[in-house]
């Protein structure tokens, strides 16, 4: 017997130390007196740190800080200079010439011409597979090089000198020195990259960056610090000494983190405010919430059986209470949308009403008309699958939508709840009646929101409607140099689209934040993104 | 030879009474079988707290089955008041869709209760069958049946269930199919765990020598005797089953709104816990007290079944 | 002895071999991909993509390709994490998620067995119903409530301990317990039905009658008997308290092997799927091996088949 206890006492022993080894060390804040410091949490791993082949919101944020572009955006919307000193466009708006200006990398070499061509060059290469790669097709050649169909050489990016580089377009693009801020325009170090093409799996040496901070540790799954640069052109008007960015899946402990003080910011692009916790910031005043271009939006399978008619389609977009939606369940101060691109794009606020929000009588109109084109007896036999991937939010939202068609137009609704990735493979089959997705705008221009349905096989138009005025518009719109008539082409084709109702629009994103007192800078642009160049943090 | 016969002829006849066949006492011994059951109920009912988990679980059930009849609200019913806290008009308040709670609790109560047994019930019979006959079969078999239980268990979980839900659409059934897929090979190893134990000892070996058959072995001495371990891990399962769902719900691959069950109740609620604590506090009492008559339910049966406590 | 140990080692072979292929199909038959985003890819970088993972192989390549590369462990990079190898991932996040699983087993095991043994002494009396109602509360209150609770109460209202992470020992307080809490409850039961069971049994009857004390039977004797319902029930402890720690980890941000292994489903990220799957499923058989062993030890009715008696 005491054979065995000695068995058990060494295993035993032997968990304990094991269990010895794996508290992760002590905490990092090694809080230096004076050093302001700002925390942050992000709500998952960014899946990459590379400017190229990042996708997603949360490495975006991260990439703002560390790298900088030929362009920054402020919070309102205006187009500044950063790595670039100055930019010329040529007349047809066709060519864009940027001269750099003295920047240096982290591990000081010069910031040259070349870093951008081979950077964005990379982003093409078909081999590199980087899924944001469409936002260079505005460049000549690119998208031809990209599909395989084209050569490196005939790309319209070159770097003239080390100071110059040319940039050759497609089509007049208004809003191209917008892009040119987005993190996918971003450079990377050619020498340092060329060198090791994992640089970017971790921190540390081979993780040069340009912009006004540097990524300091990278502690996977855990956080991210960034710290300030002392190679950045414009340190003196950087403010803030270090960064922390924790990974914080639940919005409910972020939340908990930001009221016990551990956090300094709750908000989009990082980890966003807990749906239950919004009304209480509202109360006591904190909550602030700015507009975004943003949508969100159910869209109806133009192929069903009973979504292929019109006014069934009407009938349920009109059959909707927007603001009550707003008011009872996002709470965010949303704005109901009326069409496809949100109210906040450029130009948009004079884009006509397509229809009045929670417009009962026609809505039961529309549905009388549609049943009847149907040969539909009864309202009650219409049996409608609203298709969501599993979320609270989406949840919520669908019941109370399916609650108002219920009630009001007498429609049988079943929300058909799937796992994210089953959900996407069945949108992209067709297989759904109404689905719900939302669309964030890459650069502040109505086609990130348009060009989606122009073609009934883009993979992100979903509701299989297409139309040849809709086609002919945009195009239009794509070779017209004159920014007023582009604008009036681009209306007009939405208003076309929402005259066959393959969408029903929902809402306008806010953007909705909290931050502690003492923190300034942190207003998203429209686009929902915060330049953390311009945190000032005085205490 | 004649001198012994002649003695026995002297005591014998009248000093002998005929009291009856031996089929008769056979017959009242196997009787003793039906008063076991009678024991158990009386044993029972000396057990005070196992009686109030009884009337607990008695509660619960006729209250989930009659409430959403009665209740002047429906389930799914958007009432307009958002997170209404409890008073007189809607007793356990409202959730963020103005839905009342009360209910949604109830209704839940059918949801999680009907997972929960009906898994439980798939594990057990499952379980007890493979268990015992890995344990009293033993050699090759037992090597072999353990190690497809010990597959199952090392195979993870989550990739199943995520799989056969996918491929089956979130639902009732695919979600009691994906409890008991595992489930039961818990069971398994503890009804194996009991026979092993149990097997060697004098009373089996004396039926086996008898020549009592493994169905014989089985139903007559290892399950009573099993039972007490058996009836715990059961009343254990259906709570962990009532989990699982509440964790599959978590995933979104649970029951699917707006229908309700404990578990999505209590992790919505969890994320409201300092707005509007009645979305969390109602269905994780329910869940709480339900599990705590099981049990006591499942205590009392075990102490009132155990053979050895038998006077 | 041996021989039993390399039988059974054969046999885990065999049933990775199973587990694998297994998982290979299962991904193969769910829908999506690592790729997919709310904004779907060019066709012609899709390709690329597949390409680049050897996705574009028929499914029996793809199978060699993924047997090979599970018996050489290595299960090349992520397709989510660019850049990252699976290996990494696993060997960076495991140690945190072992660390917290064996603070749960300690904490559940050692108050477990306290709870069981001092209410099966106590039979009927206070101590009993005291303890009893801690063991079902534990059972009853499922962990992530008592999670969120614990961190909201304790973490922000008390500022006690903190409310998230993974920087040191006070931060592995909360999620442990609330890991160890239900299998706490399950444990002392299970412990105190069996020490009731044993009470009764003639050899304590015997060594009560020899004159021994009461803590004195109940460790020589009973304990050990009533510890095996215990023994069979770690195997299982430890594959949920490591695999079924998803939940804590995200409500207290910790960067643990669950969460990449719950992630990396959602993602389709077929490389971690796997490496995570062979790394779990080689743990939880030897965790079976291993429960199997000491129960050969601890109960001594039962001999191990093939080694002597």
């Amino acid at each position: 017997m005491k054979k065995n206890f000695l068995w058990l006492a060494i295993l035993a022993a032997l968990t304990l130390v094991l269990g010895a080894c794996g508290f992760g060390g002590d905490k990092s804040s090694d809080d230096k007196s004076g050093e302001k410091t700002l925390n942050l949490a992000i709500a998952s791993e960014p899946p990459s740190l590379n400017p190229q082949l990042a996708t997603d919101t949360q490495s975006g944020s991260i990439l703002n800080g560390v790298f900088e572009g030929l362009t920054r955006v402020d919070d309102q919307g205006k187009v500044e200079n950063a790595m670039a000193k100055d930019v010329k466009v040529s007349d047809d708006k066709l060519t864009y010439t940027f001269t750099l200006r003295d920047a240096k990398w982290s591990n000081g070499d010069q910031v040259v011409a070349g870093d951008f061509e081979y950077a964005w060059k990379w982003a093409l290469e078909p081999k590199n597979a980087s899924q944001y790669s469409y936002i260079f097709y505005a460049i000549k050649g690119a998208e031809a090089y990209n599909t395989g169909k084209g050569k490196v050489e005939d790309v319209g990016i070159k770097a003239i000198d080390d100071k110059t580089l040319e940039v050759t377009l497609n089509n007049p693009t208004p809003y191209f020195l917008e892009l040119t801020a987005f993190y996918s325009y971003m450079p990377v170090n050619k020498k340092v990259v060329e060198k090791n093409d994992k640089w970017f799996a971790e921190a540390g040496d081979n993780y040069v960056t340009n912009g006004p901070y540097t990524l300091k540790e990278w502690k996977h799954n855990d956080s991210v610090t960034l710290a300030k640069s002392d190679t950045y052109w414009d340190k003196e008007n950087v403010n803030v000494d270090k960064i922390n960015v924790a990974m914080v899946e639940s919005s409910t402990t972020a939340d908990r983190m930001f009221q016990s003080g551990d956090l300094d910011f709750l908000g989009a692009p990082f980890q966003s405010i807990a749906l239950d916790k919004v009304n209480s910031y509202k109360k006591d005043k904190s909550l602030n919430i700015k507009d975004t271009a943003a949508i969100y939006v159910y869209k109806f399978n133009t192929k069903d059986d009973v979504m292929k008619n019109k006014n069934i389609r009407k009938a349920l977009t009109l059959g909707m209470d927007r603001q009550g939606l707003i008011d009872n369940v996002t709470k965010g101060e949303q704005k109901p949308a009326n069409g496809v691109v949100p109210k906040s794009i450029n130009g948009w606020d004079s884009q006509t009403t397509f229809f009045k929000d929670n417009d009962m009588t026609a809505a039961k109109e529309a549905l009388q008309a549609g049943m009847k084109e149907l040969g539909i007896k009864d309202a009650s036999d219409i049996k409608v699958k609203l298709s969501i991937n599993t979320d609270e939010a989406h949840a919520a939202i669908a019941q109370y939508i399916q609650e108002g068609w219920n009630k009001n137009l007498g429609i049988n609704v079943t929300i058909d709840n799937s796992e994210w990735q089953v959900y996407l493979d069945k949108v992209d089959n067709g297989d759904f009646q109404v689905a719900r997705m939302g669309w964030s705008g890459d650069y502040n221009d109505a086609t990130t929101f348009l060009d989606q349905y122009t073609t009934a096989s883009n993979g992100n138009n979903q509701t299989g409607w297409e139309s040849k005025e809709y086609q002919t518009l945009m195009a239009k719109a794509q070779k017209e140099t004159n920014d007023e008539t582009r604008l009036g082409y681009l209306q007009k084709a939405e208003q076309v689209l929402m005259a066959d109702y393959p969408v029903a629009p929902i809402y306008d994103y806010t953007t909705l934040y909290v931050v502690k007192d003492g923190i300034t800078g942190m207003e998203p642009d429209v686009l929902g993104n915060i330049n953390l160049k311009n945190v000032k943090i005085s205490k | 030879m004649n001198q012994p016969k002649q003695e026995i002829q002297k005591i014998s006849k009248e000093k002998f009474n005929i009291v009856g066949g031996r089929h008769e006492q056979t017959e009242q011994l196997a009787e003793t079988s039906v008063s076991f059951w009678k024991e158990v109920r009386i044993r029972f009912s000396h057990n005070k707290l196992a009686i109030v988990g009884f009337v607990i679980l008695i509660i619960v059930a006729l209250m989930a089955i009659f409430v959403p009849f009665l209740s002047p609200y429906s389930y799914k019913e958007n009432l307009g008041a958002y997170n209404a806290a409890p008073s007189s008009k809607y007793w356990f308040g409202t959730d963020d869709l103005g839905r009342d709670v009360f209910v949604r609790v109830w209704i839940g109560a059918r949801i999680s209760l009907f997972i929960g047994i009906t898994a439980a019930v798939i594990d057990l019979i499952i379980g007890v069958a493979w268990g015992s006959i890995s344990g009293l079969v033993g050699g090759r078999v037992d090597d072999i049946m353990m190690r497809i239980a010990d597959v199952l268990t090392a195979v993870p979980y989550l990739l199943v269930v995520i799989i056969l839900l996918v491929v089956l659409q979130p639902g009732l059934v695919p979600m009691i199919i994906a409890l008991s897929i595992t489930g039961w090979v818990n069971m398994a190893r503890i009804v194996r765990g009991e026979v092993l134990s149990i097997k060697n000892r004098e009373f089996v070996l004396a039926a086996r020598t008898l020549g009592a058959g493994t169905g014989h072995i089985i139903m007559k001495h290892l399950v009573p005797n099993a039972l007490g371990a058996i009836l715990v891990t059961m009343t254990l399962t259906i709570p962990s089953a009532i989990f699982t769902e509440s964790f599959l719900s978590y995933l979104g691959l649970g029951v699917t709104q707006p229908m309700a069950s404990w578990g999505t109740m209590a992790s919505d609620g969890n994320n409201a816990l300092d707005t509007a604590p009645w979305r969390l506090i109602f269905p994780a009492i329910l869940i709480s007290i339900t599990i705590f008559a099981f049990n006591a339910v499942g205590d009392g049966l075990r102490d009132a079944l155990d053979p050895k406590l038998r006077k | 002895m041996i021989k039993y140990i390399f039988k059974r080692l054969m046999y885990i072979l065999v049933a990775l071999f199973v587990i694998v292929s297994l998982t290979f199909f299962l991904m193969r038959i769910a829908p999506g991909s690592p790729f997919a985003s709310e904004k779907s890819l060019s066709p012609e970088i899709e390709a690329a993509l597949q390409a680049e993972y050897g996705l574009d192989n028929p499914w029996y390549v793809q199978y060699k390709d993924y047997l090979i590369s599970t018996a050489k462990f290595d299960f090349g990079e992520s397709m989510k994490y660019k850049g990252r190898s699976t290996n990494d991932m696993i060997s960076e996040s495991f140690p945190i998620s072992l660390t917290l699983g064996i603070e749960a087993m300690i904490l559940a095991v050692g108050l477990g067995v306290l709870i069981g043994v001092v209410t099966a002494l106590y039979h009927n009396r206070f101590p009993d119903y005291l303890g009893t109602t801690i063991a079902v509360l534990g059972i009853s209150v499922p962990s992530f409530i008592l999670a969120g609770l614990l961190q909201y109460f304790v973490g922000l209202e008390m500022k006690l301990l903190p409310i998230s992470g993974w920087n040191g020992f006070a931060y592995s307080i909360m999620p442990a317990l609330a890991i160890a809490i239900t299998h706490m409850g399950f444990i002392a039961k299970l412990v105190r039905s069996s020490m009731l069971e044993q009470n009764s049994s003639e050899y304590v009857k015997m060594a009560r009658a020899k004159g021994l004390g009461k803590w004195t039977t109940v460790f020589k004797h009973t304990l050990r008997n009533a510890l095996l319902p215990v023994v069979t029930y770690l195997g299982p402890l430890f594959a949920g308290v490591i695999t079924g720690s998803f939940i804590i980890e995200q409500i207290f941000a910790i960067p643990g092997l669950g969460k990449y292994f719950v992630t990396s489903i959602t993602n389709r990220d077929y490389t971690v799927i796997m490496g995570t799957t062979v790394f779990y499923s080689i743990i939880l058989l030897f965790a079976v091996l291993i429960v199997d062993i000491i129960y050969g030890f601890v109960d001594p009715r039962i001999n191990l088949k093939g080694g002597k008696k």
